[in-house]
């Protein structure tokens, strides 16, 4: 079978899921963090697909910021974890229950 | 069956493969199994970057993510001195919780595509992804995106330095 | 100096010196009755002058600028200026004027010296209002306002309890006709707006409207006695008459001015005003009411032993001697009998202020006595009051009242003439009384043992009010409304006014006179030297229903009075318990509810925030999506 654009946004829908799915149900901070990675890319992929089916090069100077931004925010991300794990000797999303009502 | 085809299946089975061992590796809890495994997924969607002609953000990808990101990650661990996660109990209300929520979101995206098919009458793609054509396009309709995002790393640079000092007086 | 400016300057001149008290001088006790007294003496030589040079019926007879209009209605604010609102403001100015210096010494000591002129002035702004108003929605404004005036008079010693409720009882029952005067109002625009007359409120509008081509036509009784209702509430005719006497819990100047000269007045005023719209049926039920007032109330006043309650009564009586002379279809001897009314009732309630104040504040007359001495002045002119009141000739009061009995006399309605000759003589009879028990004989109490004169600034506004009260029959008053009301005048010289009602009407005059006459023998005979009332000893029963006004307050009390606190219970059981409880409370208990639950969602937890997110995301997603 030819392989056309919804196959490609299948991959990138699974991706996300399986990103998605990390976030909720892993406990451990970095983990979580790395499945948002996850999303991300599945993001990235979904917008390349389009651009290239488009005929348009606008879906892929996109995700040259996104990955940019990405980056970024990985970097800040990371210190805010060592950060907290410096304060609550914890990387375990359980014992960070400070904003509970 | 062409090998673009091949190919793509290829690429895209690792990649969902990796991705599921990313979160739910059943043989090991350790964090660092689970960067490894996420710098797979990440070279393998390099691949299927490639297969859909975007050169220039494949290599991107594979420098920036695989090689810099992970990485941070890494140190990251390492620094934390993260052991196996301890085995608490895996919450019923986090599992049932997450596969409702994605089920959800799957379900609708699903169907979404079925009924709009995106790609029905989109002419069989005739665009090279050059790289020059993508940095004229960078420079000339973007430019000011680019700039910003210029500041914003340094943005995020001082942050990162100020957040990771050891105590801040 | 453009003469149409004039009448609106002496409109508004009393407002502004109102709104300058209460804002600016309430500390300044002289500059705030400075600036009141000049606004109505300035007033009243500016109306003589718009007089002198305009005549009594001046052209343009009006000034008027639209205000509103919405729909099919249309509010103008215009000045009518006729014979009968010229006359009207003059008096207002003139016994006003009097009235004002007067309570400058009367209210000497008192605290609230600027507020009390405040008052005054924003009644006096209200009552030329009334007077100069030319469509019937402006007069129900100014109506209203002087309605609040006599509030704020009345309970102007406000921490007085009597006085508080005394003042809430007048609003009340003048409230009460005022709802039958809307309605009245409101009739009138219906019925004429169906007859396609634009701006039918208007006086003039009406006036043509109801004499075109010859023919006289009248509205429907009911829109009559309606707007009469008006009336009866703010003349207090009867059944509404309870809120006068008690009225005089104001300071003595108020009642004189508000409840003797012209706001009780505004009633009869009002009537004159639109006498064309009655019909016979309608008339006839006004000469009634008027002709009941003045019986009931002459008989209650002869057992009352407070002077002010005494000239109260007498006020409710004449009132009913003027509205039955608009129910005789004479307005032009009412106003006749209310200009004079005007100088002798303000003249008296003046004259009882000065003995009350020479006496420490001391009202019932069965401590007064022997003041002949003592207060010349006083005693004088109260000696003319009470002598026009009675009618004697050649007081003013004879040649008022005797052009109203000659009225009922040519109308060959005889009932109607022998109540009028009846409460004639009554009136003689109390005001006799009143007269020998206060003033004459010995001295009852060592209070008014050591009673003296009122200073000057008392004493002159007697004195004025005193010389018009004497002559005020013969000036021309009569002729003025005669002609506006359409009779011709004939220009009689001054002897000849003096004998005219003899000439006219000599059965009326004589029985009249009669009357007077066996009045005050009666009285001499029962109250010379008396130091008792031997009044109920003879007539027992009858006389003490007299002293307690005839039970009416009672009446009511148990009537109206307990109905609407039934009302009112109900009303308070329904918002206390349906209102408050039921349908607050859920809205309270709900809200206080929903709260608790909403709080268990915030768990702190991240991966709960995480998944209520993506529920979130599916759900827009889903309407996105458009499905």
């Amino acid at each position: 079978m030819h392989v056309g654009l919804e196959h490609y946004l299948v991959v990138s829908m699974l991706l996300f899921a399986l990103g998605l799915l990390g976030v909720i149900m892993r406990r451990n901070l970095l983990v979580i963090y790395m499945s948002l990675e996850l999303m991300l890319n599945a993001a990235n992929l979904a917008l390349v697909s389009f651009s290239r089916f488009n005929n348009n090069l606008n879906g892929q100077i996109l995700v040259f910021f996104i990955i940019t931004v990405a980056a970024a925010e990985v970097a800040v991300g990371l210190a805010l974890i060592v950060a907290l794990y410096r304060k609550r000797q914890s990387a375990h999303v359980e014992d960070l229950t400070l904003m509970k009502l | 069956m062409e090998l673009p085809d091949i190919l793509f299946y290829v690429f895209a089975a690792l990649t969902l493969l990796c991705g599921m061992l990313v979160i739910a590796n059943p043989f090991s809890r350790n964090p660092v199994t689970s960067a490894m495994f996420l710098v797979l997924t990440i070279i393998s969607m390099a691949g299927l970057f490639v297969l859909l002609h975007a050169f220039f953000l494949a290599a991107v990808q594979i420098i920036v993510y695989a090689g810099a990101v992970i990485v941070l990650f890494l140190f990251v661990i390492m620094l934390l001195n993260l052991k196996e996660e301890q085995q608490r109990k895996i919450k019923k209300f986090s599992l049932i919780g997450g596969l409702v929520s994605v089920g959800a979101i799957v379900t609708i995206l699903v169907i979404s595509l079925n009924e709009t098919r995106p790609g029905a009458d989109l002419s069989a793609p005739i665009l090279e992804g050059e790289t020059a054509a993508l940095g004229k396009l960078l420079f000339t309709q973007y430019v000011l995106p680019f700039e910003v995002v210029s500041v914003l790393l340094l943005v995020a640079m001082v942050g990162v330095i100020l957040l990771s000092k050891k105590d801040l007086k | 100096m453009k003469l149409e400016l004039l009448p609106w300057l002496i409109l508004f001149l009393p407002l502004l010196a109102t709104g300058c008290i209460a804002l600016f001088t309430l500390q300044n006790r002289t500059l705030s009755a400075g600036l009141s007294i000049s606004a109505i003496v300035i007033g009243f030589v500016l109306t003589i002058v718009f007089i002198v040079n305009n005549g009594w019926t001046p052209t343009p007879s009006e000034l008027t600028t639209n205000w509103v209009t919405v729909g099919g209605l249309q509010v103008d604010f215009g000045l009518k200026l006729d014979a009968l609102s010229l006359m009207m403001m003059l008096i207002v100015t003139g016994v006003g004027g009097a009235i004002y210096i007067y309570s400058f010494g009367y209210m000497h000591e008192d605290r609230g010296f600027s507020r009390y002129f405040a008052c005054l002035s924003l009644f006096t702004f209200s009552m030329l209002g009334v007077v100069l108003a030319n469509n019937f929605i402006e007069l129900f404004i100014f109506w209203e306002l002087v309605g609040v005036s006599s509030y704020l008079l009345i309970g102007f010693w406000f921490e007085r309890p009597s006085a508080a409720d005394a003042a809430k009882k007048a609003f009340i029952t003048n409230r009460l006709g005022d709802f039958g005067f809307l309605l009245g109002i409101l009739m009138i625009w219906g019925w004429f707006t169906s007859l396609n007359v634009s701006d039918p409120l208007n006086f003039n509008v009406l006036y043509a409207s109801t004499h075109q081509h010859d023919l006289i036509f009248v509205l429907p009784t009911v829109a009559g006695l309606l707007i009469f209702c008006g009336a009866i509430g703010k003349s207090a005719q009867f059944p509404l008459h309870v809120w006068l006497p008690d009225a005089m819990e104001g300071p003595t100047p108020v009642s004189a001015l508000i409840h003797a000269a012209t706001m009780v007045a505004a009633g009869v005023y009002m009537l004159c005003r639109v006498f064309f719209l009655f019909d016979a049926s309608a008339l006839d039920v006004i000469a009634w009411i008027g002709g009941i007032t003045a019986l009931i109330a002459a008989l209650i006043a002869v057992q009352q032993n407070d002077i002010k309650r005494i000239l109260a009564y007498s006020t409710i009586s004449q009132l009913g001697y003027m509205i039955m002379a608009v129910g005789l279809a004479g307005p032009a001897p009412a106003m006749f009998h209310l200009t004079t009314h005007a100088f002798f009732k303000a003249l008296l309630f003046l004259g009882a202020g000065s003995v009350i104040i020479a006496l420490h504040h001391e009202q019932d007359i069965w401590k007064m006595g022997g003041l002949r001495k003592k207060m010349p002045v006083t005693f004088w002119m109260f000696l003319f009051g009470a002598l026009a009141l009675c009618g004697v000739p050649p007081f003013s009061g004879f040649y008022s009242k005797d052009s109203i009995l000659a009225l009922a006399l040519e109308q060959e309605n005889y009932p109607l003439f022998v109540l009028g000759v009846a409460v004639a003589g009554l009136t003689t009879f109390y005001m006799s009384r009143l007269f020998y028990v206060a003033f004459l004989g010995k001295a009852k109490t060592e209070v008014a043992g050591h009673a003296h004169e009122s200073p000057p600034v008392m004493a002159w506004p007697l004195r004025v009010l005193g010389v018009f009260a004497l002559v005020g029959g013969v000036i021309g008053v009569s002729q003025t409304y005669a002609s506006q009301f359409g009779s011709a005048a004939e220009h009689l010289s001054f002897a000849q006014t003096l004998i005219e009602p003899f000439k006219q009407s000599p059965g009326a005059a004589t029985i009249g006179i009669a009357a007077v006459a066996i009045g005050f023998f009666a009285a001499r005979a029962l109250y010379r030297d008396a130091v008792d009332d031997p009044l109920p000893a003879k007539l027992g029963g009858f006389a003490t229903a007299m002293k307690n006004r005839f039970y009416f307050d009672e009446i009511y009390e148990a009537t109206v009075i307990h109905a609407h606190d039934f009302i009112a219970a109900v009303m308070d059981w329904i918002d206390r318990w349906l209102v408050d409880w039921a349908c607050i409370g859920f809205v309270r208990g709900g809200t206080d509810f929903s709260g608790r639950a909403l709080r268990l969602v915030q768990t702190g937890n991240l991966q709960t925030y995480a998944f209520l997110f993506v529920l979130g995301v599916a759900v827009l997603l889903y309407f996105v999506l458009g499905r």
